[in-house]
């Protein structure tokens, strides 16, 4: 839906309910930033915004070639929107490579801004073009708008003293102000952060400055491009936002659950993609008396977290999926010393190392059984960025108080995707209670038990509250010292015990105490349809396409619901009873097939699986597709 | 709290009540009464004392002393109690490996732990042999060790313990043996009063698997002419006579009959406090037949350790941004409002 209206002579705005652009270039054109900036001014003049940063797995594969294309995807809109949307209205690509690894994404009719001074033979033989593109005929139907962007910019900053190297590094404001002219765009919040960046290096500075400008006064200038587009304010929750990745908030949600608990965490990792920005960010936050610790090895990292945990701070690793292999011994020394640990897994392709920089779903099963023996853990997943901050405190609540490992899984989707984030306050978020014993716990019954109840003055390290949970009494404490350890051991005293009954015990104790978790976490929401033909089950980061799908299905006047696992060991009270008011279930999800294993394992349902497993999110296009049939 | 205001202990208060499961005989036995005693004499509270272990015989100690103990997995004790040190930086942390554990599977926190110097005390229990596996090769065994792995003679060359300790910048490196219950003893205190990694490399029999691998210094009447003592200020001098010693040529150490080669100013004193490794390196190569094994402190040197570096970067941290405000912390961004 449009509206034309003529703002000068010649000139027209047309508004639009909301835009999905792309910038694509080589890794080393500076994509990224000028996707990040588009989003943050986006963002502060009032759309609600989603984004969808693609970037290969190297550092800088060779420059010009189809390896090396960087991509960052921003969705704006006056409407709520929880996806960075399927297909391009715009796309601003800086050379053929980035045409050609693209251009399937654009929408026809779509706008095309090209930057022509990259389109010569060398170009175009990187890309594999064996004819140019711009010339041939082959882009008919897009709206292209060819631009010699290295000529206008090096024209732009030729006052700046720069390096001609460096004068060609700014041609990503030159792009970034050709579009913020096309979508009314402020160019303020750049301005303020380009100064912040480079307020040391003045001619950096001003060549960027003027990269800008001359970006935008093209845009004004040259007839080529009648018209400017026009995306109102969405209407969203009132309250002060900003924006955030789903790694920025799941430190973030680290740190507050540490304010909430009162309790220091200890964050132990090993690099790794896409999970890496977690421990840089909490590594910069020692003002919080955050401690991290870069570790030797993946499992060293586990190590120090559980470690730390037993002396009572709260231990945390993050990984990926590979990591997530060499932590399962130590993740099973704290199911059987029951520990409180929390396991961040942003989940990228696999197996092995897989796509490092892509999105996968394929670790939920890792998580439940890729250890020896009967293992409960807890597991939650986060449903979008924003979500992180909610579910990395639940991580710690969950941790503490149940003293069991705790998986978050996160994904390289919503790790990477930004969106705006009303921020809470602190104050309107429940607390972590946690109390540590200081006094002997074996009562004083008078009658003493073989295990050691009732003889008064012992520390019974694994006598249970009524949720089964066991004390965490710390080392330093006078009269409770104790030994904990791997091997199994009898209820109550924690003795080494290898008795079969005691054994058989001690596995269903564990895995009721983890069932118990399902008392304390909200119950599953539908949305939609409350009853009838069709659900959508879904988990983690695919909830935006989902929910996106779900919303158009009814529009079509089809019967859908939607609900979506955030919590999914145990599962809430209530699945059972969500799943006996619908006919069919549908099940989406990145990998082949995980959640509906469980699901029909255990709710013994006739679900059906929607399966993508290409390292990308879904489109809301190919959801709407499989629910279609049911409607037929 | 000052050691005045602290109960005196025995040894016996520093047993726990489980039922020890070595074999008769084992070199164990004796490394835990004398850890006992030795834990009696420390001016330290006993609820911070913490005894981490990770898998194997040795590993078992925990269960043995009535202090903070946790008997984790194969090889990643250090980092179980690295955490530990970091959560609570004031406890006494005590760690018990033995060749396998250590030097095996856990070959890389060794390293890790030693070079960042964090303040664990390292027990390593070194009977050259798998002895909860039932009788295999380990990283120490000698080259031709026959075992149920090699059944014709290990072709594999043995880690020295103490040099690796040393290429791993350990500040604390001792050596002692199960047969010398009163070395162990002193050793044990000095290794309490160390403020950094400590690492103590000490001899163990295994009684069933590979019997009498260290006869030639666990055997008294052997042990004069084939081990070294080190004390500190001392010369390097050894023999039942007393009369046998180490001097330097060049770089290449070399046993003299003092008296009848040189003068006892020509040995070499021992220097634990030296910065500079390279005499510990020298001692570390010294092996029976052709030198002394050497036993007692090698190295002892102070460096501030890890959990001290971080405080102070938290401390420095909070100095210059003042304490952390997670409102502010969350409004670390461009921010935009809406009615």
């Amino acid at each position: 839906m449009s509206v034309s209206s003529p703002t000068s002579p010649g000139q027209q705005v047309e508004e639009v309910e909301s835009i999905t652009i792309r910038f694509a270039g080589d890794s080393g054109d500076g994509m990224q930033v000028a996707g990040t900036q588009f989003t943050n001014v986006s963002a502060i003049m009032g759309n609600d915004i989603a984004t969808f940063p693609d970037f290969p797995a190297e550092i800088r594969a060779p420059a010009g070639t189809l390896a090396g294309v960087s991509g960052f995807q921003v969705h704006f809109a006056s409407t709520d929107i929880h996806t960075p949307g399927d297909s391009l209205n715009c796309l601003v690509v800086m050379n053929p490579a980035a045409l050609k690894t693209n251009l399937k994404d654009l929408l026809p009719d779509g706008i095309l801004i090209v930057n022509s001074d990259s389109f010569g033979p060398t170009d175009l033989g990187k890309a594999k073009y064996a004819t140019n593109p711009l010339e041939d005929g082959s882009l008919k139907g897009y709206r292209i708008i060819r631009v010699p962007i290295d000529k206008l910019n090096r024209e732009a900053v030729k006052d700046s003293n720069l390096a001609m190297r460096d004068a060609d590094r700014c041609k990503n404001f030159f792009a970034l102000g050709l579009v913020f002219w096309m979508f009314e765009r402020s160019s303020d919040s750049t301005l303020k952060w380009l100064q912040s960046k480079f307020g040391k290096k003045p001619d950096v500075l001003q060549a960027n400055i003027s990269a800008l400008k001359a970006g935008f006064n093209y845009g004004e200038t040259v007839e080529m491009m009648p018209v400017q587009y026009r995306v109102a304010k969405a209407k969203i929750a009132p309250g002060t936002y900003r924006k955030i990745t789903g790694n920025e908030a799941i430190a973030l949600g680290l740190v507050a659950a540490s304010e909430l608990a009162n309790k220091r965490i200890v964050c132990a990792s090993y690099p790794i993609t896409p999970a890496s920005d977690i421990l840089h960010q909490l590594a910069d936050l020692k003002e919080f008396g955050v401690k991290t610790l870069q570790a030797e090895d993946e499992i060293a990292a586990v190590g120090v977290a559980l470690g730390a945990s037993y002396g009572g701070a709260i231990g945390i690793t993050g990984t990926s999926g590979p990591g997530v292999c060499l932590k399962s011994e130590a993740i099973n020394l704290a199911v059987m010393t029951e520990l409180p640990l929390v396991i961040i897994d942003v989940q990228r392709g696999g197996p092995s190392t897989g796509l490092p920089t892509k999105t996968e779903q394929a670790d939920l099963l890792q998580a439940f059984f890729g250890r020896n023996g009967e293992s409960p853990v807890a597991i939650i997943a986060p449903k979008s960025p924003t979500d992180c901050f909610n579910m990395a405190i639940e991580a710690v609540r969950i941790a503490t108080e149940f003293m069991v490992p705790t998986f978050l899984l996160s994904d390289g989707y919503i790790a990477n995707g930004a969106e705006p984030w009303l921020i809470p306050d602190l104050n309107k978020l429940p607390k972590i209670n946690i109390i540590h014993p200081t006094l002997p716990n074996s009562g004083d019954s008078g009658k003493t038990h073989e295990n050691g109840a009732g003889e008064p003055g012992k520390f019974l390290p694994y006598k249970r509250d009524e949720n089964l949970v066991r004390p965490w009494a710390l080392p330093g404490t006078p009269g409770l010292e104790h030994r904990i350890g791997g091997i199994e051991k009898q209820d109550v005293t924690g003795n080494i015990n290898y008795e079969p009954g005691n054994h058989e015990h001690m596995i269903n104790t564990r895995a009721q105490k983890v069932a118990n978790i399902a008392k304390t976490i909200p119950d599953l929401v539908v949305e939609g349809e409350q009853e009838g033909e069709l659900l959508l089950i879904g988990w983690g980061g695919t909830y935006g396409s989902i929910a996106t799908a779900v919303q158009r299905a009814r529009r079509n006047g089809w019967k859908v619901g939607h609900v979506h696992f955030q919590y999914l060991n145990p599962f809430p009270k209530n699945t059972g009873e969500v799943f006996k008011k619908f006919k069919h279930f549908l099940v989406p999800e990145l990998n082949a097939g995980q959640l509906l294993l469980l699901l029909r394992g255990k709710y013994l349902i006739d679900a059906k699986g929607l399966n993508k497993i290409q390292g990308r999110p879904f489109l809301v296009s190919e959801i709407l597709e499989a629910i279609k049939p049911f409607f037929a | 709290m000052s050691a005045t205001t602290l109960p005196v202990l025995k040894p016996a208060d520093f047993a726990s009540d489980q039922e020890i499961r070595w074999c008769p005989g084992c070199g164990d036995y004796s490394i835990l009464a004398q850890t006992r005693r030795a834990l009696s004499t420390v001016p330290f509270p006993k609820e911070k004392m913490v005894f981490v272990s990770g898998i194997g015989c040795s590993s078992r100690f925990p269960y043995y002393m009535n202090t903070y103990g946790f008997h984790t997995i194969h090889g990643r004790a250090p980092t179980i109690a690295t955490g530990l040190k970091l959560a609570q930086p004031d406890l006494m942390v005590w760690l018990v490996t033995g060749d396998g554990d250590g030097l095996s599977i856990g070959g890389n926190h060794l390293i890790h732990t030693l070079r960042r110097n964090i303040d664990i005390k390292i027990l390593l229990f070194n009977n050259e042999i798998y002895g909860l596996t039932k009788g295999q090769y380990s990283p120490t065994s000698r080259m031709g060790t026959k075992t149920k792995t090699s059944p014709t003679g290990s072709i594999e060359s043995p880690i020295r313990p103490v040099s690796l300790a040393l290429a791993a910048e350990a500040t604390f490196i001792a050596r002692t043996m199960d047969m010398d219950p009163i070395h162990i003893t002193t050793i044990l205190q000095k290794t309490a009063a160390h403020k950094g990694a400590a690492f103590v490399e000490i001899l163990q029999n295994c009684k069933i698997f590979n019997d009498g691998v260290f006869d030639n210094v666990a055997d008294k009447s052997l042990r004069a002419d084939n081990a070294l003592y080190l004390e500190h200020g001392k010369p390097l001098v050894f023999g039942k006579d007393r009369n046998k010693g180490i001097r330097l040529n060049g770089l290449e150490p070399e046993v003299v009959t003092i008296g009848k080669d040189c003068a006892l100013d020509d040995i070499i004193v021992h220097d634990e406090f030296a910065k500079n490794p390279t005499m510990a390196y020298l001692l570390s190569r010294f092996s029976n037949p052709d030198f002394p094994e050497v036993f007692g402190v090698i190295r002892n040197v102070t460096e501030p350790t890890y959990e001290e570096l971080m405080e102070n970067q938290l401390a420095a941290a909070l100095a210059k941004k003042g304490k952390g405000d997670l409102q502010k912390l969350f409004r670390n961004d461009d921010l935009w409002t809406v009615e």
